[in-house]
């Protein structure tokens, strides 16, 4: 290494280090304060909490408070229906998802709408199950649970080409 | 500024359809040939007084507005489910009503799932855990007193131009419908790697999930290698605290990639091994290609350009000379080159680009233009730094499934008629 470079990477190395000098004000965070939303679950089922829920149930609940919006049976919308594909929606969240996990973690942060984390941890397993059963992914008798959700195998699972391993920042 | 008696011919021409040699235009304007400007004006009996020239003005105020004649300049509110589900809402920046590079504050792009929360900032806290050595939480008082560091960065959906995407004809409407869901900020805020530094990530921490605090809580899993480079905690915008529209009190700016991963309300960064595969980024900001398979993790935005004056709904005042003006940007650096066709892509010329030209930053770029009055058709295309060009309309689409109108980045053709009107086409 020449002495230029040398002293280029000195001079980086100074950068980063002046970077990282902050007044360290943070605080300690302790676990009891992390609020279930500031995770997420993962595909292989961390995070996933005790409770279950079965298609049947989940039915009503869908019905009550899901069919407003994502239509009567699931599958007619207008809000990108979880059930299909159809022309109303080419994605639909029970068979075009890769991992049956992130339905639970989606519904019981963020639906229904106007009253995200309303619904019990049954609750949101009972509507994963119902939209899974609806795409014919899960059968009517199987109870979606932390043990069952992430043994469910999605259709679309391998049929995704990640960009960032393939090839970085670089605009498809 | 049109001069309709212009003599054609006498111009010096850099391609077809009018499209004019800088240089001709400026040494034209300096020699005072350019008829209809020195010409003697009707002389008045008396010159006129305005009434504002004969009052004394309004007083100061605490907080300044556009004036009362530009109030319809607006954003383009659309709203896809609004009888349903109106938090999901959207507004487009009105490009053909701006000049230069910086959107204003109030006429920056909205994209929200779940509405526009209210938020108060002294309960607000950004909270920094997972595989770090110390989970830590920063409220917004102790991150004012962070080094800080500015930066001039577009933010774009990459749901933008999603009607020119997928719908079979050409919707006629401006910029703002169109293109609205991009604008440019001057962004100032602590930058990501000294708040990661005091937190000590761990060596297994390869990926960060991002949550805000709005509604929905909306969550998107980032490489560690773009928030250690340049991703910003960002606490103002445009030198003023961030708007509520944009995350107040702060968001995550990660500079070129899509919108949707540039968390607003930020709340949350949880340092993983790998990525959690969340709603976003499972299904909506998926794409599907041509062969039905589909890419995921596609995060920057892809060199693009467009024309905003002049461009759809808007009305030439007759022929003449004018000043084609556009914008152009790309997320993987800076704009390189723009070039500006006159004659629906038969020839091109290589537009002015205004400068300094910033990286992942809208940049202006202009064209002299001798407009004879026969229809023709404009269009831009834009090169980056790294060679990306953008591509025609047909050669973006035949790569991806009919449905898909994420990352669209086709050239826009704007038809100008015989009659001065201005429509939006596919060429």
């Amino acid at each position: 290494m020449s002495i230029f470079k040398l002293t280029a990477a000195a001079l980086l190395l100074g950068t980063a280090a002046a970077h990282a000098e902050g007044p360290g004000l943070g605080q300690p965070l302790d676990a009891a304060e992390i609020p279930f939303y500031a995770t997420y679950v993962k595909p292989d089922g961390t995070g996933l909490p005790a409770g279950s829920g079965t298609a049947a149930q989940g039915s009503e609940i869908y019905a009550a408070k899901c069919a407003a919006c994502h239509g009567a049976t699931g599958s007619e919308g207008p809000v990108m229906p979880p059930v299909g594909p159809n022309d109303v929606w080419p994605k639909p969240a029970g068979s075009y998802w890769p991992y049956a996990t992130t339905l639970f973690d989606y519904i019981r942060r963020a639906m229904p709408l106007e009253a995200p984390k309303s619904l019990s941890d049954d609750e949101a397993y009972a509507l994963a199950a119902f939209i899974l059963e609806r795409n014919g992914v899960i059968d009517a008798e199987t109870a979606m649970t932390a043990e069952t959700l992430p043994q469910v195998q999605m259709p679309n699972h391998g049929n995704f080409t990640d960009v960032w391993a393939k090839q970085g920042a670089k605009p498809w | 500024m049109t001069r309709s008696d212009i003599d054609g011919a006498a111009l010096d021409y850099a391609a077809g359809g009018g499209l004019l040699n800088r240089r001709m235009l400026l040494a034209s304007a300096a020699a005072g040939t350019a008829a209809g400007l020195l010409q003697p004006r009707v002389a008045r009996a008396e010159a006129e007084i305005p009434e504002w020239s004969k009052t004394a003005g309004a007083r100061a105020r605490g907080y300044g507005m556009p004036a009362a004649a530009e109030s319809a300049v607006q954003r383009a509110i659309i709203e896809p489910w609004q009888d349903v589900a109106p938090a999901f809402s959207l507004s487009g920046t009105p490009h053909h009503r701006l000049r230069g590079t910086i959107t204003p504050n109030g006429l920056h792009y909205e994209v929200h799932h779940g509405g526009r929360p209210d938020i108060d900032p002294a309960r607000h806290h950004l909270m920094i855990h997972g595989l770090v050595e110390r989970p830590l939480q920063f409220g917004l008082e102790a991150l004012e007193r962070y080094p800080m560091v500015t930066a001039a960065h577009f933010l774009e959906c990459a749901g933008n131009s999603l009607f020119n995407a997928v719908m079979p004809e050409p919707m006629q409407a401006g910029c703002d419908m169109l293109h609205g869901l991009v604008s440019n900020t001057e962004w100032t805020g602590v930058p990501m790697a000294v708040l990661m530094e005091e937190a000590g990530v761990k060596p297994e921490g390869k990926w960060v999930v991002a949550a805000g605090a709005d509604g929905p809580s909306l969550a998107r899993s980032i490489p560690m290698e773009k928030i250690m480079s340049d991703g910003m905690l960002a606490l103002y915008q445009n030198g003023e605290r961030i708007r509520p529209e944009q995350g107040y009190p702060m968001r995550l700016l990660l500079p070129g990639w899509e919108g949707n991963m540039n968390i607003k309300w930020l709340t949350s960064l949880w340092v993983t091994e790998a990525p959690v595969h969340t709603k976003d980024e499972s299904g909506e900001y998926t794409e599907i290609l041509a062969d039905g398979s589909s890419l995921q993790f596609t995060f920057a935005m892809g060199v693009k350009s467009f024309i905003t004056h002049p461009s759809a709904t808007m009305t030439m005042s007759g022929p003449g000379v004018y000043e084609i003006s556009g914008l152009a940007w790309s997320g993987a650096g800076k704009v390189a080159k723009v070039e500006v066709s006159a004659d629906g892509g038969e020839s091109w010329a290589e537009a002015a680009l205004a400068g300094p030209v910033l990286p992942q930053a809208l940049t202006r770029f202009s064209q002299a233009w001798h407009w004879d009055g026969s229809p023709l058709v404009l269009m831009s295309r834009a090169t980056d730094e790294t060679g990306a060009v953008q591509p025609a309309r047909a050669d973006w689409k035949a790569r991806y499934h009919a449905s898909n109108f994420l990352h669209y980045n086709a050239i826009q053709p704007w038809q100008v008629t015989a009659e001065g009107a201005v429509h939006n086409v596919y060429l």
